[in-house]
Parts: structure tokens; C-alpha cells; sequence
């Protein structure tokens, strides 16, 4: 019962900080001058009643509140509006640009989960080791690079090579696992691989700093004091709750780059709501812009609830009250 | 030893013994640090990074290449391509305007760091504040403030600062108004939580009791207590803030030319990337090392402020490897590993 009432107060709070950030979205970008969506809409050599005209086919004639009205009213009905130039519904945009986005996260998880926690506990069991050692500066260099230096540097050690010497596996672009599982994975792989470099970092930091922390708990001592094998008080003790934290970073992880990981999709050309965003953002498409910020919110709002839940059932100290 | 040496030694250890207790946890901070190699070599990194921008007119002076001037001539090879480092007092070689890259690289330098500094700082001071006041009192103030700090931790940044950055129009103060606006709420959390145990410590009841108002209690009593954790996240934001002006600059959203801008000349630098390696390498670099060295310098200060970790990996190095400390101290560790 608790559990449900929990769950009834975080998905409250989740409407409340996702209504926020688009009331905040929507008087971001409405409240400033429409003419200059007019004009591009209308054309160069538009006269002024075409350009009214224009303003008033949109809606951006009424007062502000009006539009804010409208726009909440669409909202509630899951309905996200319509971008200025092709007449698309967002909703429709969406269902598009989410396969490169999702593609990119779920081979990116994978990738710096397996990279980062193998690394971070063999850091933090054998720490100031020659490995740990090495594996630290790895991390601070993986967080200190920019994402786009990492991208550009892929590109330019391994995309452009290749391709000269006639190996053209490796891609940029997107194309779906529905054009064939080896394609696919070749369009992916360098955007994994960036965006991988740079969580893992992050992941091998907390769970080595983690691992360390739990190491030092008297537990531990108890457990090494019984008699465990080594091996037994690191996976069985250590890891398990060292962990939490870990899964806690991954859910708003997931949930953040779900939302568009804009450089790593501009760099490899991947298309995705990230990139998509950005052009809309050129081109002045409010509603393109406003429903992309809302998705990207509710992402980041359901992952906070589940990491939430996961905690609770990992660690037995964490009560949902 | 006779009497008086016995004496004079007893003297003596009364004599140290205040300084040994005056120690303040700034001070045993600041001396694990100063042994810190790592750390105090990237606070020299970080210092003369400083001391180059700030000189940078200087070098100004020393080669007569402004920032944002052209050479067609000496800048540029017959086919229009930058020159290579060494070329015609070109230091570092040129851009792809023929302008010199070692005194762009440099004014880039002081974009970089004050955007750093000043973002940090606000974001810092806002972020102390709004967790200190959550934290302290509670309730609807909380509720609000909270919902609030997640509402921007739940804005895809990057799309929000672009579109920023276009509403606004892209210029150093709408740049920082915006990195500063995403850099408090994880500073606020931390804070918040903090102060949510502290605020319940005796020593809060104490000065409560004696009259002290919400505000003295939360910026004398409390805050105090919260400025290690903050130092640590405020250093290793500097970076962070380095590296999101240098991206909003790549994607062309930052500051714009012809004011030099790290994330700027790297992404003009992709179009040379074939003929001139140094127009990539030597911003990526500078932006690389800079970063590098406040996260390092962020790192030691934390480990200098936490000895738990500390207490760890020393005992841990007790088993492997040969041990630099004193005998009675690290049997002490050892009898509390064992």
C-alpha cells in the first residue's frame, strides 16, 4: 500500500516539474516578436497583409494567454502541435526521430556499463595499483575531453582511413536494424564509442570511488573476520551495495540523453531528436522545439521515479514513506 | 639525559603543543594537498594558464599579431592553407584566415576561464542559497524550491541553452546568464541534503535557544560546515562550464567571431584537418590540459578533505606495496584493516 501511495506523490510531483518546464518552454519562446516565423513562412517578397495573414492562420494573433490556454489544452490531449513549416504533427516527428536517439542510448549503455563497472572495481580492489593508476588518468582524460573532440578524433583516425583503404563498414549516418543488423551496427558503432568514452568514465569514477567507500565499512571487516574468501566479500558484500548509487547516476543518465544527445547525433549526422531539435531551433519551429523539451522532461521525470523504486528494492534501508 | 635536558625537552613539547592543536581542518587540508604531487602540479598548470591570458597582450606586443588580424601574405601557403608551426614568427602556425594561432589560442584562453570562473561562481552562490533555505526551512518552501530545482534538472540543457542562445542572441553575458543558470541545482541538492542533517545538530538547538535568527543560524552556524563539499563541486564545475562554452561555441551558438573561442577554432579547424594537424591539435590540447588540470586539482582537494578514503587506500597499499609512513601509524591502520 505504501508503495502505491508513493507512487501516486511522484507521479504528481513528476506532472507538476513537467507542466513547469513547459509553461517555462512555451513563454520562453512565445513571448518574443512572431514576425520573423511569419516572414520566413511567407516568403521573401511577402507584403505585410500576407505576413498578417500568416500570423493570424497560426494563432499568434490572440493575447499570450489565449495561446497558453490552447496550447495546454493540446497538451492534456497528448496532442503537441504542428510544426510551422512542413505541417508534420510533432507527435508524428517524434515517432521518427526517436529510433537513432534510442539506438544510440541502448548500444551506449551497454557498452559504458560493461566498460566502466569492470573497470571501476578492478580499480578500487587493487587501488594504487599500476592499473588503478593508469585507469585514473584514462577517466580524468575521458571527463576532461570535450564530447565533440572525441567525436572529431574518431572520425579522423578511423572513419576517414578506413574508408580510403576500401573498408566501408563503418558509416555516419543513420540506418534502422530493419536495413540489416550488420549495417546498423556499422552506422552506430563510432557514436557508440563516443558516447561510451565519456560515461564510462563517469561510471568507472563512481563505482571505484563507491567500491572504496563500502570497503571501509566495518561490515566488511566482519565479513573478511568470518573467514570469507576475498573473492566472496567484494561481489557478494562490497559490490552489492556499492551499486545503489551506480543505478541511481544510470536512470537519470538514461533519461537526460533519451531527451537528445545533441552533439554526439550532430557529429555522426545520426539525425534523432537531439539533432532534430537543433534545426528547429534554427528555423525558429516553436512547436517542434516546445514538444521536444516536454519529451525530453517526461523522460528524465518517469527515469527519477523508477530509479526511485529500484533503490528501494536494492537496498532494504531505503524506505518508500 | 640529565634533569635539565629532560627539562628542556619537556619545554619543548609544551611549546609545540599549541601549534600542534591549532590546526585547523583547513590547514590539515591544505598540508595532505601540498603532498599531493598530481594536485600541486596542476595548481602550477592552472596558474600559468591564468598568467597566459592575462599576459596575453603581451605576446601580443612580442610578435605584432593582434588577435583578429589576417596575414594573406606569411599566414597563408600559395594554396591559401594555414602555415605550419615556426613559419614567419607564426609560434604556433596560423588559422584558416592566416591569423596566428598561438595568440588566438591564448585569447581563447580568457573566454575560457572567465566563463568558467564567473559561471561557477553564481551558480555556486545561488545554488548554496537555494539549498541552505530548502533545507533549513523545510515545509512548502522546500516542496517549492525542490520541485523548482528539478524542473531545471529536468530541462534537456543543451537544447534549452541553444535556443537560449538564439532567442537572446549569442553574446558573453546571454553565454553565461545560461551556463549558470543550469550550473546551481546539482549544487543545491547536495547543499539541501547537508543541511537537512546538520540543522538537526545540538549546536543548532544551542544557538537557537540563544536567540539567533533563521539567517544567522543558516550563513554563521551552518554554512561553514558545508563550505568543503561546496570548494570540491565548485572546482570541479570550472571545468564542466569550460567544456559546455567550448561545445555551444562548436555548434556555433557561443561566442562568435571573429572574438576567438576554443570550441570555435576547433570546429573551423575540421575543415583543415588534412593539411594543417596543428590547427586541431594545439586548441584541443589547450582545452584538454585545462580541463584535465582542474579535475585533477579538484580530486586532490577531495581526497585532502576526506581521510576516510585516505585511511583505505593506505592500508590497501600496506598489503602490496612498500610504505612510506611512519611504523606507528601504520600498524595503527593496520590493526583497524585487519
Amino acid at each position: 500500500m505504501a508503495l502505491i501511495g508513493f507512487l501516486i506523490r511522484r507521479i504528481l510531483s513528476g506532472i507538476v516539474v513537467v507542466w513547469l518546464v513547459s509553461t517555462g518552454a512555451f513563454f520562453l519562446f512565445f513571448a518574443r516578436p512572431v514576425d520573423t516565423v511569419a516572414r520566413q513562412l511567407a516568403g521573401r517578397a511577402a507584403t505585410p497583409q500576407v505576413i498578417s495573414e500568416v500570423i493570424r492562420n497560426l494563432g499568434l494573433n490572440e493575447p499570450i494567454m489565449v495561446q497558453y490556454w490552447h496550447f495546454l489544452e493540446h497538451l492534456v490531449q497528448g496532442n503537441l502541435g504542428f510544426s510551422y513549416f512542413t505541417g508534420e504533427s510533432v507527435d508524428t516527428m517524434l515517432k521518427q526521430d526517436l529510433p537513432p536517439t534510442l539506438s544510440l542510448v541502448a548500444g551506449g549503455v551497454i557498452l559504458w556499463l560493461v566498460a566502466g563497472l569492470t573497470v571501476g572495481i578492478i580499480s578500487a580492489t587493487k587501488a594504487r595499483s599500476l592499473f588503478d593508476r593508469f585507469s585514473n588518468v584514462a577517466v580524468l582524460i575521458g571527463l576532461s575531453m570535450p564530447v565533440f573532440v572525441i567525436g572529431e578524433l574518431l572520425i579522423l583516425v578511423v572513419f576517414v582511413p578506413l574508408n580510403q583503404h576500401g573498408v566501408h563498414w563503418i558509416q555516419t549516418g543513420y540506418s534502422g536494424p530493419s536495413q540489416g543488423l550488420s549495417t546498423w551496427a556499422g552506422h552506430m558503432i563510432l557514436p557508440w564509442l563516443t558516447l561510451a568514452a565519456v560515461q564510462a568514465a563517469v561510471y568507472t569514477r563512481l563505482s571505484r570511488g563507491q567500491l572504496l567507500d563500502t570497503l571501509g565499512e566495518d561490515y566488511i571487516r566482519t565479513a573478511r573476520a568470518k573467514g570469507l574468501s576475498e573473492r566472496r566479500v567484494i561481489f557478494r558484500h562490497a559490490v552489492r551495495a556499492a551499486l545503489t548509487p551506480v543505478v541511481s547516476q544510470l536512470g537519470v543518465d538514461v533519461g537526460q540523453l533519451l531527451g537528445g544527445v545533441i552533439v554526439v547525433e550532430s557529429v555522426f549526422g545520426l539525425g534523432g531528436i537531439g539533432e532534430v531539435s537543433v534545426q528547429a531551433i534554427d528555423t525558429d519551429n516553436l512547436p517542434v522545439i516546445i514538444g521536444f523539451v516536454i519529451i525530453a522532461a517526461v523522460f528524465v521525470v518517469v527515469a527519477n521515479i523508477i530509479v526511485d523504486l529500484v533503490y528501494a528494492l536494492l537496498d532494504p534501508r531505503v524506505r518508500i514513506a | 639525559m640529565s634533569l635539565t635536558g629532560l627539562e628542556a625537552a619537556a619545554g619543548e613539547v609544551a611549546a609545540d603543543a599549541p601549534v600542534v592543536e591549532g590546526r585547523s581542518q583547513w590547514q590539515l587540508t591544505w598540508r595532505r594537498l601540498r603532498q599531493d604531487k598530481v594536485a600541486m602540479a596542476s595548481l602550477v598548470v592552472i596558474v600559468v594558464i591564468i598568467a597566459l591570458a592575462i599576459g596575453a597582450p603581451l605576446f601580443v606586443a612580442i610578435t605584432h599579431h593582434p588577435p583578429n588580424v589576417a596575414y594573406p601574405n606569411q599566414g597563408e601557403t600559395a594554396a591559401g592553407n594555414p602555415v605550419p608551426p615556426g613559419t614567419a614568427g607564426f609560434w604556433l602556425g596560423t588559422d584558416g584566415t592566416g591569423r596566428d594561432l598561438f595568440i588566438r589560442i591564448l585569447y581563447g584562453a580568457r573566454i575560457s576561464l572567465f566563463v568558467g570562473f564567473v559561471t561557477t561562481a553564481i551558480g555556486t552562490l545561488a545554488g548554496v542559497a537555494v539549498g541552505l533555505i530548502a533545507g533549513y526551512f523545510g515545509g512548502i518552501v522546500d516542496a517549492v524550491l525542490g520541485r523548482f530545482t528539478d524542473a531545471v534538472l529536468a530541462f534537456p540543457y543543451v537544447v534549452l541553452a541553444l535556443a537560449l542562445a538564439v532567442v537572446l542572441g549569442p553574446s558573453l553575458p546571454v553565454i553565461i546568464g545560461v551556463i549558470a543558470f543550469f550550473s546551481w541545482a546539482a549544487i543545491a541538492r547536495i547543499v539541501r541534503g547537508q543541511t537537512l542533517s546538520i540543522k538537526e545538530k545540538e549546536y543548532i538547538e544551542a544557538a537557537r535557544s540563544l536567540g539567533a535568527g533563521p539567517f544567522r543560524i543558516m550563513f554563521i552556524d551552518i554554512l561553514p560546515n558545508l563550505l568543503a563539499p561546496v570548494l570540491v563541486l565548485a572546482t570541479l564545475y570550472i571545468p564542466t562550464a569550460v567544456v559546455f562554452e567550448a561545445t555551444l561555441s562548436y555548434l556555433g551558438l557561443g561566442i562568435q567571431p571573429p572574438t576567438a573561442s576554443w570550441g570555435d577554432i576547433l570546429a573551423d579547424a575540421q575543415n583543415f584537418y588534412q593539411v594543417a594537424w596543428w590547427y586541431v591539435v594545439f586548441p584541443a590540447a589547450a582545452l584538454l590540459i585545462t580541463t584535465l588540470a582542474f579535475n585533477l586539482l579538484g580530486d586532490g582537494i577531495r581526497d585532502a578533505m576526506d581521510p576516510r578514503t585516505e585511511r583505505v587506500l593506505a592500508g590497501r597499499r600496506g598489503r602490496g606495496q612498500r610504505r612510506r609512513r611512519p611504523p606507528a601509524d601504520t600498524l595503527a591502520m593496520r590493526a583497524e584493516e585487519d
